[in-house]
């Protein structure tokens, strides 16, 4: 499913990971610095890796031997960022159908009707992001990724900007996403419950190395 | 109220014909020039800059000469122009056009540029993640963020054009009903005894364009900005 074998050089700063996942959602822990974030725009085509490859769901997008680097628009992917990152100058609707619209995807009202539900955002699409809230927001981030069909879903800390009571409103909805959407996600979190909840494979960091891989066991 | 004479209306038709055609023309270029400077390094950046910003401390008058030397019936650009496209600068209102463009151009780009610069480049990350492509992302996500700067840029550009005067009658003269824009034709016509409540008119009419056009400008801002931040 994931394939990952890559070095970067950040500064002082050097990230050297290797992991093969095909679990339903891979969790990359570790605490801040430890090169989270960097792996995971590495994943998204943001980073380009130093040497290494990268491969998701058998097609090659990083391959710095072969001098492989797919742009990130023609990964395939969705990336749910932190700080949701709604586009301010158009309503819901509308930023849930962009990424269809980009990728010239044909209308799909059934699956639109399925994720509008699954996250309950029907009464929000007319609105724009600046009259929502930071958990609203987040929804609808996660939609708009979902909506653009990606292959892989990546989650970067996608709880990390709410308070306690937000993560446990968003908390079900990731869960349902696990089970009902059926696209694999890389989850990355700095936080053991969230993990426990939603993963179902580890990857643990360690200041830019994978300490340990394998079941949520590992986070004890 | 204001008695306007046949001839002050030509004056003042020309004027805005010149100065619409000019914002039109160059703003495309302009909002291209911007997001170069704005979001690219390369080599002779600040030089480029520097040329963009010259018209704003030339003398206008070594401008007009600049242009007549290069856009004229016999410069290198306007002869080629002229036997190649059959568009010719010299004398006619397009080489006003021209002239005011030039001159208009570093206000009409640096409101541009500054909205550009102040765009979260995040937004276009998060674009890409989407599936666009760089020329989509600048289209759905960057040029609409940047409205408000375009507005204000063409606004600003536009008013300028409108009272530019010194690069248009080096450049093209002062040709009634070709060339002799509002400026030109007050200047002639205080230089012509009698020629003081015609003036007066057309001086009344630049301001109240100029006002017009910096009341619009703002009103263009504030339901941009509106519009940006939700509702």
């Amino acid at each position: 499913m994931l394939r990952v074998d890559v070095e970067k050089q950040l500064g002082e700063f050097s990230l050297h990971a290797s992991f093969a996942s095909e679990g339903r959602v891979t969790g990359l822990f570790g605490a801040s610095g430890a090169g989270k974030s960097s792996l995971i725009n590495m994943i998204a085509g943001l980073l380009r890796p130093d040497r290494g490859t990268i491969v998701i769901d058998g097609d090659v997008v990083d391959d710095t031997a072969a001098g492989i680097h797919v742009p990130t628009y023609r990964r395939r992917i969705g990336y749910v960022f932190q700080d949701a990152r709604l586009f301010p100058h158009l309503d819901v609707a509308q930023n849930l159908d962009y990424g269809r619209r980009m990728n010239r995807l044909a209308a799909d009202p059934a699956q639109r009707t399925r994720v509008v539900e699954l996250l309950d955002i029907g009464t929000l699409l007319d609105r724009r992001p600046g009259k929502l809230s930071g958990g609203e927001r987040q929804r609808v981030a996660l939609g708009r990724a979902l909506l653009s069909k990606p292959r892989l879903l990546l989650l970067d800390e996608p709880l990390g900007a709410l308070d306690e009571a937000r993560k446990l409103e968003i908390l079900p909805y990731l869960v349902r996403l696990r089970d009902e959407a059926n696209v694999p996600m890389v989850y990355v979190s700095h936080d053991v419950a969230e993990l426990r909840q939603l993963a179902t494979q580890i990857v643990m960091l360690r200041q830019g190395r994978v300490t340990s891989f394998g079941g949520v066991k590992v986070l004890t | 109220m204001l008695d306007i004479s046949p001839a002050e209306w030509t004056a003042i038709l020309l004027s805005l014909r010149v100065a619409v055609i000019a914002t039109l023309v160059a703003t495309p270029f302009g909002i291209a020039l911007a997001w170069l400077l704005a979001r690219r390094d390369f080599w002779g950046k600040s030089v480029l800059d520097a040329v963009v910003h010259l018209p704003l401390v030339l003398p206008p008058v070594v401008t007009g000469y600049l242009l007549l030397l290069a856009f004229g019936r016999r410069g290198l650009v306007g002869g080629f122009l002229a036997d190649h496209l059959g568009i010719v600068f010299a004398f006619r209102w397009t080489g006003a056009a021209l002239a005011c463009g030039v001159m208009s151009f570093p206000l009409l780009v640096r409101p541009m540029r500054l909205s550009i610069e102040a765009i979260d480049r995040r937004l276009e990350q998060a674009a890409e993640t989407l599936g666009a492509a760089p020329w989509k992302v600048f289209f759905t996500v960057t040029l609409p963020l940047a409205l408000p700067g375009v507005l204000a840029g063409m606004v600003l550009g536009f008013a300028k054009a409108i009272g530019e005067f010194g690069a248009t009658i080096t450049f093209v003269s002062n040709i009634p009903g070709e060339t002799q824009t509002i400026s030109s034709a007050i200047y002639s016509l205080i230089q012509t005894p009698d020629g003081d409540a015609a003036a007066g008119r057309l001086v009344m009419v630049s301001i109240f364009l100029a006002l017009g056009a910096l009341i619009a400008a703002e009103w263009f801002a504030r339901r941009a900005t509106a519009r940006l931040h939700g509702n």
